[in-house]
């Protein structure tokens, strides 16, 4: 990559000042990084999800980037309409990209993605995941962690997070890849390559939530960085099949994660030491899928 | 020229769906989302058939569901492409959400509706349910009656859908078996003839361009202008009946051919009753008012051919003066009536007409309706007239 963080964050801006975004909301970082590496040429297809709102209320927009809005469970379908539609037409060029946030992506637009997925559809789909209905208050999604409070599991969900990214990979699609905005690099290498690619490529973005995770404002980078340095978010990246962990961090203990959003203080130490089990086994089972050369085809 | 074109292209017998097939590859469609649902199938795989063998220049995108075939259509089209789908019964409610979608977004989508009931209990066979049921998208949407009218339907569907005054997407709706799997002679008229007659679809509002970034569909407050962009809809929707009416000339003149334009009319001008009916009902009605006529009865046929924009004004006109208004359903608004007597009922008494309407409710789930049915059927319209009994609804053939 030729370019550096700092080349990009002085380059033309596609994501305005002015947006309704929450202050430190993580997704609208994300998404500027990605409009930085596509320089524009994108479609979007953004179906109901915090950047809905986050792009602004009709007449104004804060997107200087062509976007559509969509119902739902539709993200992934539609983009399939515009990516065919485009190579009918002889545009070459231009990116299809779905943006949706995990209830779009884990939950409702499941189905889309799949068969999209499985068509290999020409589009990059971006999912950020800020790990529940945020837009609608705070409600728990497929990606909400275990015993994180929302509003609907007020002492903690019981569930496990979904293994989304291996789930898309099993598809056998061309490239899948987690990443963080607390390692932007990593994200920004991803990113670079998806755009080379041809095919339906699907990232998965960690997009701390000032709002729904009760944290300071200020913290979201360090709070994505944190995810990864304590095995919550594990980086990784499955290309033509082949799992890579793209960043091996000194593993952390989870308690500093966790203390630092009210969404987990309900949680006693016997809580904490369960979770992280669970979470270094997803490591693990990570490492071993990457000693396994290719998994999926 | 209209004997030229007649001989330039082919005359074939098939049925309603190939029908529709040849329509959407003459149409040069670009997309074409495709879902298998009985009795639409054969039309996707007719389709499939003209893209592999390369005679037809389209994309196909094999969806999962009706939902994603809808919005891959409404994506499609979103980028500036004419785009095709059908489908049936449990397929189209699925794509009820995004059929909002794709009228919010002005987005002039053609799609084909093979006429089924919708379950439980399961049932294939011909019933209106599906597509009325869709009667408040803003789709327009469109009645056939024979093969020919399906195919040449089809085609005057996006030079009507497409037009910068309208720009709505468009529904044709044929009877499930009855239309869709029977064969019937069809002209397939030649590709330069449908070329002249539907020229390349441009998009003359927004389409999804990164030249021309636009924002679609964001937030609208109260007091913006939402209420306005549901009022322009309505204002397409009833300019919409000026262009189905002159787009039914214009093919008329290229092809020789006309089906009628809102409505079609069958010896209307002497009678006394007139039946209003849609799709094959409609055709078994032209039968049995030549049969009740034989028989010295002033009956007369309208046919809906548009049910949405709804042609009110207009059967008033027809309304008028007459003893009664024999309407036939093949589906219902249950604690109502039959949605279109209902329909017709209301755009009489705006008009100040006090023709009685007799609603029958009848042909549910693909109960075989014949014209001597249909024959009783204004007998039975005629004693309750007399009698000055006229009901909500009236159900014919049912057996309890």
């Amino acid at each position: 990559m030729a370019k550096t963080v700092m080349d990009l964050a002085r380059g033309p801006k596609y994501v305005l000042p002015g947006s309704a975004a929450c202050p430190g909301c993580g997704a609208q970082i994300a998404l500027k990084w990605v409009l930085k590496i596509l320089g524009g040429r994108a479609v979007f297809v953004i179906p109901a999800c915090c950047t809905s709102v986050i792009q602004g209320p009709y007449p104004k927009s804060a997107f200087k980037f062509p976007v559509y809005n969509m119902a739902f469970a539709a993200a992934a379908s539609t983009a399939s309409g515009m990516a065919r539609a485009l190579r009918a037409m002889g545009e070459e060029d231009v990116h299809v990209v779905a943006w949706a946030g995990d209830g779009g992506t884990y939950d409702i637009g499941l189905q889309a993605l799949s068969g999209a997925a499985e068509r290999n559809e020409d589009m990059i789909y971006i999912c950020y995941d800020n790990e529940a209905y945020m837009n609608t208050g705070i409600q728990r999604s497929g990606a909400t962690p275990p015993k994180a409070w929302t509003k609907t599991t007020p002492t903690g969900k019981a569930e496990m997070k979904k293994n989304m990214a291996l789930i898309v990979a099993a598809h056998g699609v061309p490239y899948v890849a987690t990443a963080s905005i607390g390692y932007p690099a990593d994200f920004l290498k991803k990113l670079e390559k998806a755009k080379q690619m041809r095919g339906f490529r699907y990232i998965q973005i960690f997009a701390p939530c000032p709002t729904g995770w009760n944290f300071p404002v200020d913290k979201t980078v360090e709070i994505a960085k944190l995810a990864v340095d304590t095995y919550v978010w594990p980086l990784f990246e499955v290309e033509h099949g082949k799992l890579k962990i793209t960043v091996k961090p000194r593993r952390r203990p989870l308690k500093d994660y966790v203390s630092l959003q009210k969404r987990f203080r309900h949680l006693t130490d016997a809580d904490i030491e369960e979770l992280e089990r669970a979470f270094l086994s997803r490591w693990e089972a990570l490492e071993r899928l990457e000693a396994q050369g290719t998994i999926f085809l | 020229m209209i004997q030229r074109q007649a001989e330039r292209g082919k005359w074939d017998i098939i049925t309603g769906n190939h029908a529709v097939a040849h329509a959407a590859r003459l149409a040069r469609v670009k997309v074409v989302p495709a879902y298998p649902i009985t009795p639409q199938t054969t039309i996707v795989e007719y389709i499939a058939d003209f893209i592999e063998r390369g005679e037809m220049d389209a994309e196909y995108i094999r969806v999962e569901s009706e939902h994603s075939a809808m919005a891959a259509a409404i994506g499609a089209a979103a980028v500036g492409a004419r785009t095709f789908t059908a489908t049936a019964s449990q397929g189209l409610l699925l794509m009820h959400e995004v059929l909002h979608w794709a009228v919010g977004s002005r987005l002039p989508i053609g799609m084909a509706v093979v006429n089924r009931a919708v379950g439980p209990p399961w049932s294939i066979h011909v019933d209106h349910q599906d597509a009325v049921s869709q009667r408040d998208t803003g789709w327009m949407i469109q009645f056939v009656s024979s093969n020919q009218e399906a195919l040449d339907t089809v085609l005057m569907m996006y030079k009507v859908a497409e037009r910068p005054d309208v720009l709505l997407p468009f529904m044709v709706c044929l009877d499930g078996f009855v239309l869709s799997h029977t064969f019937q002679p069809v002209h397939i008229p030649d590709q330069a003839d449908v070329d002249a007659f539907l020229p390349e679809y441009r998009p003359p509002h927004w389409a999804m361009d990164p030249d021309r970034p636009i924002t679609y569909g964001n937030l609208v407050m109260p007091e913006r202008e939402y209420m306005e962009m549901r009022w322009s809809i309505h204002e397409a929707m009833l300019r919409a009946k000026e262009a189905i009416r002159e787009v039914a000339g214009e093919f008329k003149r290229a092809f020789g051919r006309y089906h009628g334009d809102l409505l079609w009319e069958y010896e209307t001008e002497d009678a006394d009753i007139l039946v209003v009916a849609t799709g094959t009902l409609a055709s078994e009605a032209e039968e049995a008012v030549d049969l009740l006529r034989s028989g010295g009865k002033g009956v007369g046929l309208v046919k809906v051919r548009s049910y949405r924009p709804f042609p009110g004004e207009e059967i008033a006109r027809l309304a008028e003066g007459r003893k009664a208004i024999v309407v036939l359903d093949r589906s219902l608004s249950f604690g109502q009536a039959g949605p279109l007597a209902t329909d017709i009922r209301a755009a009489l008494f705006t008009a100040g007409v006090s023709t009685p309407v007799v609603g029958f409710v009848t042909g549910l789930g693909g109960r075989d309706i014949t014209y001597e049915d249909i024959a009783e059927i204004v007998k039975i319209a005629e004693e309750r007239v007399k009698e000055g009994r006229v009901r909500p609804v009236e159900w014919y053939k049912l057996r309890r």
